[in-house]
């Protein structure tokens, strides 16, 4: 089982030395889930046959001489990833039983480089959430303090890093959900550029917000994801044909000649003061690196939450009409007209979050009320990247706690909605503006739970952000630092 | 009131959802909570401000038309909870 919590790029080497097989990692792994994943809840399906079977496979192939970049590597992905030999079900119960008929581009991306995948994650159903409490299969709950929250909507994918039942993970952000639950978590996680990472086979949320990114142990292993799955696809026409630099180079000691703004607006009243000494020392370690810091006002971030939580459900409400029960999903099979069998088939396969942002995403569009509130919050929307594009003439970096609390036990938010939707405040912004946002863990709180902190840098500066992620890690001295869990 | 019980019912009708009494209760009251806070957008000036709806500067993405693949026909029906021969079966819509 002691493999299990090698990262990617330790992994790499042993299997190249010849140290150890794909077979013996994957076994580790899928041992350490057994012993963890009823605590942890982890996963909403496990395909342990196969995983074998492909690592199996990969070790042949490496025999042959053949080794893709992710050779022999157990990795698992968000259940809002389609997989075609593997059900998807989006955290919901009107997928229950979907197997979908194609491969997404990012997995096909990793079996290409030889990943072993091992199953699908727990998740808020459709991504909509903070806390993956909105999960029709199971709750994942934090390996550092089981029955607090994982975070979410990514929460299966930064429990299973943490709980070393993968050695990385994909999940996808929309309004700060890799960030989030790998602040939560003490993992790396990042939201590329809108536009970076293609889309096709991500299961729509909010199409100009949602992004698929890394969620892994260290930095290295977040430049060599990032390595695999970025790059345009003819198949998402949003992905931008952009070349895909090598981001390991990325990680440089030093940030002499960056500048690191530090918002204003991010540090207020209602932020949690552990959060906010352990994101300030992390501020400091750039600073000891080399970096200026600047101050830098981002004026309309205090509308932020306003705009996402109008645009996001406007456009979910429009994506998520396909299920209807006709092509796949659950269907009402007594419904005695068409009518009847979408809005019967509809109402019981999804939970009360799904059911509340389509309706306030419905009213947001309708006849009325479009120009109120649609076409109002998509202006401010513009003028929160015209804050973003002035800061950038400023500073290379923006620096800022992920979530303004450690994480928090479960069900605790769970009744106070506004509260629930004003913790996405500090990561929502990046979505609206399209940016590269990432968190790296800084330090703990006294009770013993992880804090992230966040890195936001211009469109396509993915670079930057892992450059001072990199310098973070090196001097926040928790890399490594693991929760004891068996 | 931002939003009434009615007009939850209304905009339920058109999303294709069915609500249950004590359902329209509750979301009317959630929904309004969410609309009084999104009023704080009344606030910002926006005249002459262009609208946001894509973080990048694409406009048409064209490719060449070319006859290619696509999805198979048994593929796409698999997972139909009613199918017969090559089409889904849904429930009559004429009489």
């Amino acid at each position: 089982m002691k493999h299990a919590a090698l990262t990617l790029c330790e992994a790499v080497s042993l299997l190249e030395q010849g140290d150890l097989t794909a077979v013996g990692l994957t076994e580790s792994v899928l041992a350490r889930i057994e012993a963890v994943e009823k605590r942890i809840h982890s996963f909403i399906t496990l395909d342990a046959e196969r995983a074998l079977a492909r690592a199996a496979e990969v070790d042949e192939q490496r025999r042959r001489g053949w080794a893709g970049r992710l050779c022999g590597l157990p990795v698992s992905v968000k259940d809002v990833l389609c997989t075609r030999t593997m059900r998807t079900t989006c955290g919901s119960r009107i997928l229950e039983n979907f197997t979908p008929p194609y491969d997404a581009t990012v997995i096909r991306k990793l079996e290409d480089e030889g990943a072993v995948i091992i199953g699908k994650l727990a998740m808020d159903e459709f991504a909509m959430g903070s806390t993956s409490e909105n999960c029709a299969f199971g709750v994942p709950e934090n390996p550092w303090l089981p029955g607090y929250v994982a975070g979410g909507s990514s929460g299966g994918s930064a429990s299973c890093v943490a709980a070393d039942e993968s050695l990385a993970t994909l999940g996808s952000d929309t309004g700060g959900s890799i960030r989030q639950p790998a602040s939560l978590c003490g993992v790396v996680g990042m939201k590329p550029t809108y536009g970076r990472v293609s889309r096709y086979g991500l299961v729509a949320f909010a199409s100009s917000l949602d992004q698929v990114g890394p969620l892994t142990r260290d930095v290295a292993d977040c430049a060599l994801m990032m390595n695999v799955i970025s790059g345009y696809d003819p198949a998402d026409s949003t992905s931008v044909n952009r070349e895909v630099p090598d981001y390991g180079a990325a990680l440089q000691d030093g940030m002499r000649g960056l500048r690191v703004c530090v918002p204003v607006e991010y540090f207020n009243d209602g932020l949690n003061p552990e959060v906010e000494r352990v994101v300030r020392s992390g501020i400091d370690m750039l600073a000891d690196a080399g970096a200026e810091i600047v101050e830098v006002s981002l004026p309309h971030t205090e509308y932020c939450v306003a705009v996402y939580y109008l645009i996001a459900p406007a456009e979910a409400s429009s994506n998520l009409a396909r299920y209807d029960g006709v092509r796949y999903g659950v269907r009402d099979m007594d419904a005695g007209s068409l009518l009847e069998m979408y809005s019967r088939s509809r109402s019981a396969g999804f939970g009360d979050e799904v059911k509340r942002r389509i309706l306030i995403g419905t009213y947001a569009l309708s006849a009325g009320y479009y120009d109120a509130y649609y076409k109002k919050a998509s202006q401010v929307r513009t003028l929160i990247r015209e804050d973003f594009d002035r800061a950038w003439q400023q500073c290379d970096l923006i620096a800022s706690p992920v979530c303004p609390t450690p994480a928090w036990r479960i069900g605790e938010k769970s009744d106070d909605l506004m509260a629930l939707y004003l913790s996405d405040i500090l990561t929502i912004s990046a979505n609206l503006a399209g940016i590269p946002a990432m968190s790296v863990p800084a330090g703990f709180s006294g009770s013993g739970l992880p804090i992230g902190m966040q890195l936001q840098a211009a469109h396509f500066n993915e670079e930057v952000l892992l450059r001072a992620a990199w310098n973070v890690e090196q001097r926040a001295g928790v890399r490594g630092r693991r929760p004891e869990l068996v | 009131m931002k939003i009434t019980r009615e007009e939850v019912e209304h905009v339920a009708l058109l999303a294709r959802l069915e609500l249950r009494p004590d359902e329209v209760e509750r979301i009317t009251g959630q929904l309004d909570s969410i609309l009084r806070y999104a009023a704080k957008l009344d606030r910002v000036d926006t005249e002459g401000v262009a609208v946001t709806t894509h973080p990048q500067d694409i406009s048409n993405a064209f490719r060449e038309d070319e006859v290619k693949a696509s999805l198979d026909r048994e593929d796409a029906l698999a997972n139909a909870p009613a199918r017969k021969g090559a089409a889904f079966v849904v429930p009559r819509v004429l009489s």
